[in-house]
């Protein structure tokens, strides 16, 4: 079981909502960095897609220690549970003086689920800005795409260049769009990743202490007493990208990831899915009609 | 004959009136004289798809305004207002 201490907490888990990735900087030690990078270049074996995570990565492995860390336990129960299921590895290598980037894309193919898979990133070296870094579009998670048909989107307003120490961890939702930047640094630049799946329903799996269950008291909207900050903020703010419509259509896919999040299916942001769901229609009426004198 | 090269400038913008602002860009050059590539830029070439017009970029392309399709009203994926201009060039040697 894993110490609560490490598990996230809700306002990090609404901002993967919202943005579709928790980044932590220089999180891995040095030492172990060296380790891995060794190990990386020596080549890793990888397990069958659907093995657990806990059958992967075999101690002495430097991976399977970063893996199983405990600050890297939160992170990974507090997404996908317990004993999550290893999907595939990648070690994604950059070379040196590339004449340009990889298009941008999303992983695998369009997935229409709820239910959703991470890709845990290391960045075992420092990535300086000449050396490029992970390109990736923060909120694209619930656009639906097919892989590289969004190759030609050279840059888009907002985008996240991971520059980043040694020792990073970047945890993707499946859906978010990225790519790897071109390195017109001399040296070659590395990027380990782990998809993983859940084994069981997403659920409140992170430290639920500070889910303030007022969260969802209608307040004014279009107000100066808008919430400014808390989980209803950070589910309503608007990436620099977002079309003037698809912005909204973009927080009515956030409240329906937290209602699956958090098994709230009264939860809203602004009012925006209540106005929606409001069908008087269907209501049994008080039997006192209007009657003309 | 004028020996012509095409420069295409993608720009995608907030909505789907021609002076809102870029939200998102892509650059092709047939000139060769710019080699553009995904993440090379954080900074838009242009603010709005009017400033680009009026720095001598012709519109071909206007996005069609199409109704959602039954059942996806609420569903998001492309950029919807990609608007294609281009500059021809002469091109020398």
């Amino acid at each position: 079981m894993v110490d609560k201490k490490y598990l996230l907490t809700s306002e990090q888990m609404a901002s993967f909502a919202a943005r579709g990735f928790l980044r932590f900087d220089s999180l891995i030690p040095d030492e172990v960095n060296e380790r891995a990078m060794r190990e990386i270049d020596a080549g890793v074996p990888a397990a069958a897609a659907g093995t657990p995570l806990s059958q992967c990565y075999a101690a002495p492995s430097t991976l399977g220690e970063i893996l199983r860390s405990p600050e890297i336990e939160g992170i990974i129960y507090s997404l996908v549970g317990p004993d999550p299921l290893f999907d595939h590895q990648a070690v994604h290598v950059r070379e040196p003086n590339e004449d340009s980037a990889q298009h941008m894309h999303g992983d695998s193919i369009i997935d229409l689920r709820m239910h959703f898979d991470i890709q845990l990133m290391y960045f075992p070296h420092d990535v300086p800005i000449e050396m490029g870094g992970t390109l990736l579009i923060p909120g694209s998670q619930y656009r639906r795409i097919n892989e590289m048909d969004i190759a030609r989107y050279q840059n888009i307003v907002g985008q996240i260049s991971m520059v980043c120490k040694a020792g990073t961890i970047l945890v993707l939702h499946h859906g978010i769009w990225h790519c790897g930047r071109q390195n017109k640094s001399d040296k070659r630049r590395y990027m380990f990743k782990v998809r993983l799946n859940p084994a069981v329903r997403q659920l409140r799996l992170w430290n639920t202490d500070d889910l303030d269950e007022t969260v969802n008291k209608p307040t004014p909207i279009f107000s100066k007493e808008t919430p400014k900050e808390g989980v209803q903020a950070i589910l309503s703010k608007r990436e620099p990208w977002f079309e003037e419509g698809a912005a909204r259509l973009e927080i009515i896919n956030r409240i329906k990831f937290w209602r699956f999040l958090t098994g709230d299916d009264n939860f809203d942001v602004h009012y925006w899915m209540t106005r929606l769901e409001n069908m008087p229609e269907n209501r049994v009426s008080s039997g006192f009609g209007f009657r003309a004198g | 004959m004028p020996n012509l090269r095409q420069k295409i400038l993608v720009l995608y913008l907030a909505d789907s009136a021609l002076d809102s602002k870029v939200i998102a860009w892509t650059i092709y050059d047939g000139t060769g004289k710019e080699n553009h590539t995904t993440g090379d830029s954080d900074t838009p070439p242009y603010a709005t798809g009017m400033d680009a017009l009026k720095a001598g970029w012709r519109v071909i392309q206007f996005p069609q305004l199409i109704p959602p399709y039954p059942g996806a009203e609420f569903s998001t994926s492309f950029n919807k207002h990609e608007f294609i201009f281009e500059q021809l060039e002469e091109a020398h040697g």
